[in-house]
């Protein structure tokens, strides 16, 4: 997958990289990763249920940090573990960036998913959205 | 770990780095630590300490205690207090779970009595306290209803049945925060939250059963006191858990707002997004100083049904009532909050917003705030160690005061939890801790490794270091025989 777990940084903490050629492909491997942190096994996850997203914010780093914390408030509010089946991320000038997604998951079971760590929240620490050669890369610290 | 050049020792157990060390530090950095704990903690501590120093209204010194490690803004075990009327407020000083803390329950029980049925006991638990990964609780509520136990915390749990007079006594603040104003929360933290009064969580929260045994304890007069000389081998209940999805979106909410008007409406720069802030009396200070207030009543609340469910449990397993299994509580004591307290500075009593994040109010003998029966002991202190390890009872000193009494609030991670997951295995962990006589129940043995004793600090050391600081007084050891994670 296009994420990696790091041990290097804030040790009661989980932080990963993620990478993908597209912003798309970026977004979504930093979706798989906070999943896997969840569940053990996010194979299991089957699309029986589904929720639209629609974002706007002024940096990639911003709207990366609002796109997990959907994925963390939906586990807490309706217990469903998602991951997108379909996003768009679109920009008009420099300072404005708008994110269209479609979540796709089911209602946490906790025999099936091997349930890992509860995520409480996306921390601003390394948090970072970059262009590297062939595509994107992004660091993230999730609080659990 | 490399320890910086510009460390100095002060005393043994305290060590500072000076303003010059970097740009914009208002105040020295001071941390709370022996030869061996400071230099087992990782460089993060220290650059997030001194960033700490460059909020504004920061007053003394920003501080760590002998459980630091690398957090997100402040370090885990930090400690500032700002002058509310020229400083800031920071989600980063608290952190996204406001007002997790630690909660000891007595029993009149020996290990003696509970052993034949410790793991009846313990499934009971487990079956009984929701644990891991969103799950919802016990205590089934409409939104407007969680709004009153946001903002009634403890109150609302004893007009509900939940709790008892004694137990608000024996919460910090009586279990309620005043002025928690649920209109400042949003839509979506009480929409994550609602749901999840008597919850458990996951990561290193936990309930477990614990022993005192008689040579472990170290202060017989304060052990008796805090009513830990019952009966040899006396059964007691710690359990560690927060304010769940509502308070860690309320963090969320708040540290986004403070991101967007911090620089461009009040000026204010700083060294790292986790610390985003807004000054004190401002209307957006204001509004997170009273949504956090709600967060942490609901953490109170949750922690209160919880007992609500370990005094039912027992009551079944050992078919005794509460009151003749004396279960009454020890103390429950909040870890990351800010609060307003007055303490000395520079000869004059003042008021402070004092944040604590991974660090533990700890108010000595005679302070006002604490229960007429530990006027003399000063306040119960729960410092929870590793599963593996055991935990400690502690009080507060008088000679607490240079660190706004302040002390330890558990082990402190040395291991990430990425390496703990690659060093143990969590099913191997639980044969082997049954085996030392720890009976384990969890959902998650990823998360279980995760928590395995190596991966924190010797909590004997950090224990001892609090004492030899003069913050708190260790009182007795607890070991453990039994846990519930998530």
């Amino acid at each position: 997958m296009p994420y990696e777990f790091r041990g290097d940084i804030a040790h009661a903490d989980i932080a990963f990289d993620a990478s993908g050629s597209t912003l798309e492909e970026l977004f979504s491997a930093a979706a798989e990763a906070t999943l896997k942190v969840m569940a053990e096994d996010p194979t299991a996850v089957r699309p029986t249920e589904t929720v639209r997203v629609s974002l706007a914010e002024e940096s990639l780093e911003m709207l990366l940090f609002e796109f997990l914390n959907e994925l963390i408030f939906y586990k807490d509010a309706r217990r469903l573990l998602l991951r997108p089946q379909w996003l768009e991320i679109g920009s008009e000038g420099v300072d404005s960036y708008q994110l269209q997604a479609a979540l796709q998951g089911e209602e946490i079971d906790a025999c099936r998913h091997q349930l890992d760590t509860d995520v409480k929240a996306v921390t601003m620490l390394r948090l970072s959205v970059h262009q590297v050669p062939g595509g994107w890369q992004a660091t993230v610290v999730l609080d659990v | 770990m490399t320890t910086p050049a510009a460390l100095k020792r002060i005393a043994d157990t305290i060590w500072e780095l000076p303003m010059s060390y970097k740009e914009g530090m208002l105040v020295p950095a001071r941390i709370f630590a022996s030869e061996k704990l400071v230099k087992e903690m990782d460089a993060g501590v220290f650059e997030q300490v001194c960033n700490v120093a460059t909020l504004p209204g920061i007053q003394r010194y920003a501080y760590c205690m002998p459980d630091g490690h690398w957090g997100y803004g402040f370090p885990i075990g930090g400690l500032a207090a700002m002058d509310p009327g020229s400083g800031v407020i920071s989600p980063g000083g608290i952190g996204f779970d406001i007002n997790c803390g630690m909660r000891l329950v007595l029993t009149n029980l020996s290990a003696e009595e509970v052993l034949p049925r410790l793991h009846h006991l313990v499934d009971r638990l487990f079956a009984r306290i929701p644990t891991g990964v969103g799950c919802h609780g016990f205590v089934k509520l409409k939104q407007d209803e969680f709004r009153q136990v946001a903002e009634q915390g403890s109150r609302w749990c004893l007009k509900h049945a939940y709790a008892t007079h004694e137990d608000l006594e024996m919460t910090e603040e009586g279990g309620c925060f005043s002025g928690a104003d649920a209109s400042d929360v949003s839509v979506k933290a009480v929409e994550r939250g609602f749901n999840q009064l008597g919850t458990l969580g996951s990561g290193n929260h936990y309930c477990e059963i614990q022993v005192v045994q008689p040579h472990n304890i170290m202060d017989a007069e304060r052990a008796e006191a805090f009513g830990l000389t019952m009966v040899p081998n006396q059964v007691v209940i710690m359990f560690h858990c927060g304010s769940r999805g509502f308070g860690h979106q309320v963090a969320t909410d708040y540290l986004k707002l403070f991101l967007g008007v911090m620089e461009r409406k009040y000026g204010i720069k700083i060294r790292d997004r986790e610390l985003a802030c807004a000054p004190f009396h401002s209307p957006e200070g204001q509004s997170y100083f009273s949504a956090m207030k709600c967060a942490v009543n609901m953490a109170f609340a949750n922690r209160q049904v919880i007992l609500h469910r370990i005094r039912e449990v027992f009551s079944d397993v050992f078919h005794k009532s509460p009151e003749e299994l004396a279960m009454r509580m020890v103390y429950d004591v909040a870890h990351n909050t800010a609060k307003l307290e007055r303490h000395t500075v520079n000869g004059r009593v003042k008021e402070l917003l004092v944040h604590r994040k991974g660090s533990t109010r700890a108010f000595g003998p005679g302070a006002q705030g604490i229960p007429k029966c530990y006027d003399k002991t000063g306040q119960p202190v729960i410092i929870g160690g590793s599963m593996e390890t055991g935990s400690y009872l502690l009080a507060g000193m008088s000679s607490g005061a240079d660190a706004f009494f302040t002390t330890a609030h558990g082990s402190g991670r040395t291991m990430s939890r990425h390496e703990a997951k690659k060093q143990f295995r969590g099913d191997k962990l639980q044969h082997d801790m049954e085996q030392r006589g720890i009976y384990v129940r969890t959902d998650s043995f990823g998360g279980l490794a995760e928590e395995a004793g190596a991966a924190y600090k010797d909590i004997d050391e950090v224990v001892l270091t609090t004492e030899l600081a003069g913050l708190s007084k260790r009182v007795a050891r607890l070991v453990p025989i039994g846990n519930i994670k998530g």
